[in-house]
Parts: structure tokens; sequence; C-alpha cells
């Protein structure tokens, strides 16, 4: 496993003008597993918007591990890894997984519980 | 032996991997395309995983090729205790490296997609496992089942296009299995991608009985067998049958041997079947066919010929203690080993089912000789057709292997020729029973209809059940015609009943000359006695006239002598006594 750094992609955001809903695992510690293949355009567009996103809505409870399959493959059997990126929610349970690159920031916070399911459908 | 000959006739321009599924490589002329990707597809149940298992477990058993079986529908323990019934120990091959299980799933709930994706997870997958275990074969169970489970189907178009190709490249052997959709070949279309080989497996339901089918849709670069073959899996595993690439050029043997009848030997031009042949046995309910089956087996295996029996109507059970009452005793062979019975019903499976079934088991017993009782069973309203193919490929295999085939028919109405004609050209000896009514009664009759390659008698026997087994007796032929059963026994009781009258009157007529010769000789008797009686008086009487003539004489010589006269007395008596004087 391995741990990187984090490089802030100060790319303008929505998601500070969006009312942060459901917040019972809010107080959580929150782990999240990004699974990558080398360090490509994808991984490091993938790793930027997950970041961007933690900071904003996790700030100082999220810890974020990068594991790149190139080099420990054995361990996508584990999380039934298929896709890169993926990114698994670890904690709080239930696990939830979100594939590809994290441009669609909605998505995203639709896939880790952070918004509701319904607020998606309503933007979409 | 025939593998191996088939897989040097066709002197391969495309290298293939091969299957070692029983008959699947004779098709293919050697087995799939080695280092390319197949794919093999069907409808649900048909039977795709267990070939693709198969495939695997027999490149890594016996060509030492590891396997790798991603599994995108069963787990890994689901997979084992699946195949473990066809004998394939995955948890020991998984322990020596030859056999590497995965069970890729995505549960489509906990999925969110965000932005762009690509399957490198999967395809690191598949490479760390050939890696890990140097596989040269690898199975893709389904792989389709991604589309319901992975967003966004453009994605996964373009890369499971790339997986295979990068799995060709790779030089793997692999088979790729996919549903059978609508109107096309797989559901989501990956025949496109996938051109090398396609096999198509069918899982289809005629008549309420299943049969299971295989075809190549497409070989590249390779001849192939084109048909449809029926295949089997059972708890050896696959097993396709290429029967219809049989020829007519066997072998025929000059053999011939007994039927277990005498007098139905001395009908077949004194010697009984020849070996190998095909003998029909047909005729109406309750005629006996069954018995003539099973003369013909106790007769072989008192010759320690190993028999096999399929039996689609009768239990082996009740047709051993049936047989036992007409004096056949089969129970013995049946303990020995020589007699094995197999009994099904016809309609627990199609006939292609019942054609490999029998096949294999055939191959596994060796018999010499077989027999199907009866084969009418098969019969439905429209399937006479297919029945025959089924018979044809039977026939051609046990001609092939030097057995002979032993068919029992059920016939109905009267003209039995014409209801099995269409049967007629498969078999070599046809007999026929009949029942001939007369004077309110039936009997059985049997006649050779024809029977190839021998002098064969034109006679109708009388077919009797006895408990001491079959006898034949010759038919009553006289002025009112042939008669059978109680009329003939009844005509003969006549016959015998004139013929004693004839031997009496004979009898009394010499008895008569006998009478008249002893009265005759009587009188004879009574003749001589009476004659004898007068001639004794005669002779007594001539006695007397005798001594008195004698007297007189002595008294004529007395009175001479006393009369001093010289008279010579002319009697001869005197005359010496004269001179004495």
């Amino acid at each position: 496993m391995k741990e990187l750094t984090a490089k802030i992609n100060h790319q303008k955001s929505k998601i500070s003008k969006r009312k942060a809903q459901p917040a019972k695992s809010r107080n959580d510690k929150w782990v999240l597993r990004l699974y990558v293949a080398g360090q490509t355009q994808k991984t490091a567009t993938a790793f930027n918007n997950l970041k961007l996103i933690c900071e904003e809505q996790l700030k100082g409870k999220y810890h974020i591990q990068v594991i790149d399959l190139l080099k420990n493959p054995q361990l996508a059997r584990d999380d039934q890894i298929l896709a890169v990126p993926t990114l698994v929610r670890k904690l709080p349970l239930p696990v939830r997984k979100i594939i590809g690159d994290l441009s669609n920031t909605e998505r995203m916070l639709v896939g880790l519980d952070l918004i509701e399911r319904s607020a998606l459908k309503v933007t979409l | 032996m025939m593998k191996k000959k088939q897989v040097q006739s066709h002197r391969t321009v495309l290298p293939k991997s091969p299957t070692s599924i029983q008959g699947l490589d004779e098709i293919t002329g050697g087995g799939l395309p080695k280092g390319r990707p197949t794919l093999v597809c069907g409808g649900a149940g048909c039977g795709k995983t267990l070939f693709a298992m198969e495939f695997l477990v027999r490149g890594a058993t016996q060509y030492n090729e590891p396997g790798v079986f991603i599994s995108f529908e069963e787990t890994e323990k689901e997979l084992t205790a699946n195949v473990a019934s066809l004998g394939f120990d995955l948890d020991k091959l998984v322990e020596r490296k030859k056999i590497w299980l995965e069970h890729i799933h995505v549960e489509r709930g906990e999925i969110q997609q965000s932005g762009e994706y690509d399957l490198e997870g999967l395809f690191i997958r598949i490479h760390h496992a050939i890696e890990s275990i140097g596989a040269k074969r690898v199975v893709l169970d389904t792989i389709e089942s991604l589309y319901s489970e992975l967003p966004d189907p453009r994605i996964l178009r373009v890369e499971l296009r790339r997986l295979f190709r990068w799995l060709k490249k790779k030089g793997v052997t692999t088979i790729i299995t996919a549903e059978r959709g609508e109107g096309a070949l797989t559901r989501q279309g990956l025949e496109e991608y996938i051109s090398d080989c396609v096999i198509l497996l069918d899982h289809r339901v005629n008549d309420q009985s299943s049969i299971r089918r295989m075809r190549i849709v497409k070989y590249r670069g390779s001849t192939h067998g084109t048909n449809e073959y029926p295949f089997l899996i059972d708890e050896d595993g696959f097993s396709v049958l290429p029967i219809t690439s049989l020829g007519l050029n066997y072998f025929s043997s000059s053999k011939r041997i007994s039927t277990g009848i005498p007098r139905l030997d001395t009908m077949l031009s004194g010697k009984g079947y020849y070996r190998a042949s095909t003998v029909l046995v047909s005729g109406t309910a309750g005629t006996g066919k069954t018995s003539i089956a099973a003369q013909f087996v106790e007769a072989a295996c008192k010759r320690d010929e190993r028999v096999l029996y399929f039996t689609f109507e009768e239990s082996p059970s009740q047709l051993v203690r049936n047989m036992c009452s007409v004096g056949i005793k089969l129970e013995p062979w049946l303990k020995k080993g020589l007699l094995q019975f197999h009994a099904t019903r016809p309609t627990l499976y199609g006939l292609e089912t019942h054609l490999t079934t029998s096949i294999k088991l055939i191959n596994k017993f060796e018999p010499t000789i077989v027999i199907f009782d009866p084969i009418n069973a098969f019969m439905t309203k429209d399937n006479q057709t297919e029945v025959k193919i089924m018979l044809l490929r039977i026939v051609d295999f046990l001609k092939m292997k030097e057995i002979t085939a032993f068919f029992t028919s059920l016939t109905s109405g009267d003209n039995m020729e014409s209801s099995e004609v269409y049967l007629s050209s498969l078999i070599d000896t046809w007999l026929i029973l009949r029942d001939i009514e007369i004077g309110g009664e039936r009997n059985r009759g049997l006649v050779v209809l024809k029977s190839r390659g021998m002098a064969h008698s034109n006679q109708i026997r009388e077919f009797r059940l006895t408990n001491h087994g079959i006898e034949l007796l010759d038919v009553y032929v006289g002025a009112d015609g042939v008669l059978t059963g109680s009329a003939r026994l009844s005509q003969e009781t006549k016959d015998d009943a004139e013929q004693l009258l004839r031997q009496q009157e004979i009898g009394s007529k010499q008895f008569g000359l006998e009478r008249k010769r002893d009265a005759m000789e009587a009188q004879i008797v009574v003749l001589r006695s009476e004659f004898e009686a007068e001639e004794s008086e005669a002779l007594k009487g001539i006695g007397i006239e005798k001594t008195l003539n004698e007297r007189f004489t002595q008294d004529k010589v007395k009175m001479a002598k006393s009369r001093r006269g010289d008279v010579s007395i002319k009697t001869n008596g005197t005359k010496k006594k004269k001179v004495t004087v």
C-alpha cells in the first residue's frame, strides 16, 4: 500500500454551495481507498478530484490509501476491483464503490452517501 | 486412438490445443485454435461452464498446460463443488498451481459511476493469474454479465474488445462463454470480436425430452465438422459423438453364431446369424420377441460372450423372472458378469442422449452382442426419420466394432412388413413372428422374412414357448391348409386315428388269414389222423392176410410131404427149405 501526499487542485468547485446532507456519519473516521493502475492521467485526475472533495466535505476526518494494482495485483481480488480507477469507501460501513475518474462530482457524492440519491435525480 | 489419427490426418495449418473432450477433437481436427480466443455460446443450462472447465482441467492434467478460470457468475467454492461431481478435484489442482480459480463479481447496487473508467483492473487480475501459474489456457465464464454489473456499456464494449486482443497477443488459448441472444449468437454481440472459433451449444426440448447438441459455427483457418453433433454431460464429463462421420466401410465377418434355437439355426441355412450382423425380430404383442432375444443371449453367454441388454419396457428383474418361466436362465450370467442390463424408459431422455448413453455403455462394457428391446419404444407419431437416423448411427457404430445387434420391435396391424419398411435397409436378418388365428385360438408362427447372405428357409414354423425354452415345430400342411396349435393337434390326432384304424384292419385281415391257415392245418391233422387210423387198419388186414397166406403155403407143403408128391411148390420161401430138406 502506498500513501501519497496530496496535491490540492485549486479547481473551482460548486460543492461548497451545496448543503451538505446526511450528516449521520459525519463525525466518523472515513477510510477511502483508491485503486489505480500506474501513474496515468486518469490516476492523477481521480486522485485530485478525490482530494478536493474530501477537503471540502470531510476535512480532518478522512484517510486516503492509494493502491497501485500494477505493483500489488493480488490486492484487486479482495475488493473485487475490475475497473480503474475505483474508489472504495471502507469506512464507515457499508462499503461503497465508485468507478471512474471522479469527474462527475454529484455522482461521486451520491456514491459516497454524502448527498441523497434523490438529490441526484433532481439535478439530472 | 482415433483422436490421434485424426490429429495426424489434418496436417494442421493452425496449431491446435487439444481438448481431450471425447469426440470434440475429432470434429475440430485436433482441438481449439491454440493461442486464440474461442467463443462458446448457448442458452442457460446447456453446459458452457462445464465445457470450459473440462477444457482447463484436461489441459492441466493431460497436457501440462495450467489454466486460469475467471468466473463472473459462480464463486470458487460453488465451482469446485459443481465440478466435483465429474470427478475433478479442483482444490488439489489449485493447490498444485495447475488451476487458478478467480471469481470476479461486482454488486451493481454498491457501484456508482463518476467519470471515465477502464477495465485495467480486470486486465491486471487476469495477467496476475496467468503469471502466477504460468497458464496457457484461460476461461472467461460469461464475461457478458459485466454488462449488467457495470455502468456505461459503451466503455465496456471498447474494453472487452481490447481484452480479447490482449489475450490473443498473450498467446493463451481462451474460451469465452456467452449466453445465447435473441436472433444472434450472443446477447452483446461478442461474436463480432471473437471470430477465430465459435462453438454453439444447444439444449432443446423435443416431445418432452431434452436433447443436447453442439455445432461449430465457424473455425477460421481450419476444416471442421459442420453438422450438429449430439453431446452428453454425465459423470465422465463432456462427450460429443461425431457418429455421423462414420461410413460404410466396415469389415464384414463371415463367422456365424447360433441363435440358441436349434431349429432356427436350421432355418438360417443351418448355422444361425452372421456375427456383426443386425437382426430384427418384429411381431405383434405377446408373440415372444423377448424370448427369442433371451434365448440368443443365453446361448451367447454359454459361449462366454459378453452381452449388453438394453431394455426399454421391462425392468431387469422382471425380465429375468419372466424368462425363467420359459426355462431361459439368465441370472447366472448376470452374476458372472457376462450379461449386463441397462433399463431406461425411452421417455427419460431424448434420442440423442439415448444414443450417446448407449454408445458410452457399449464402449465401456465391450460386448459382442447388444440387444435393444424394443426399438419402437422410441417412436412417437412423427419421429420415424429421427429414430431411423439414430438406429442407423447405432448400427454403423456396432458394425464398426463387430458387434452383433439384435433389435426387437412391436408391430401392430396386419401389414407388419410395411409398418417397418423404413427399417428394412438397416436389417440383415429379419424374423417375423405372427399370430395365426385358426379355430378360435391364436398361435405363433415364425418366418424368416429376409436374411442377407444366406439361403434361408421359406417355411413358416410354429413357435412354442415351453418350460424348457423355445421350440419350433413344423406346421401341419395338409389337404385342409396350414394348421397350427390345437387345430394342428386335432388334425394330427385324426390322422393318427385313421392310421390306427388302417393298421387294425391290416391286423384283422392278417388274423383272418392266420385263422384260415390254422383251420386248414387242423383239417390236415384230422385227415392225417383218419388216414393213419385207416392205414393201420389196412396194414393190420394185410398182416393177417399174409399170415394166412403163409400158413396156407405151409399147409400145402406139409400136405405134399405127407403125400410124397414131387410137385414143386413155387413159393420162394419154401424153395430153400425144400433144398435143405
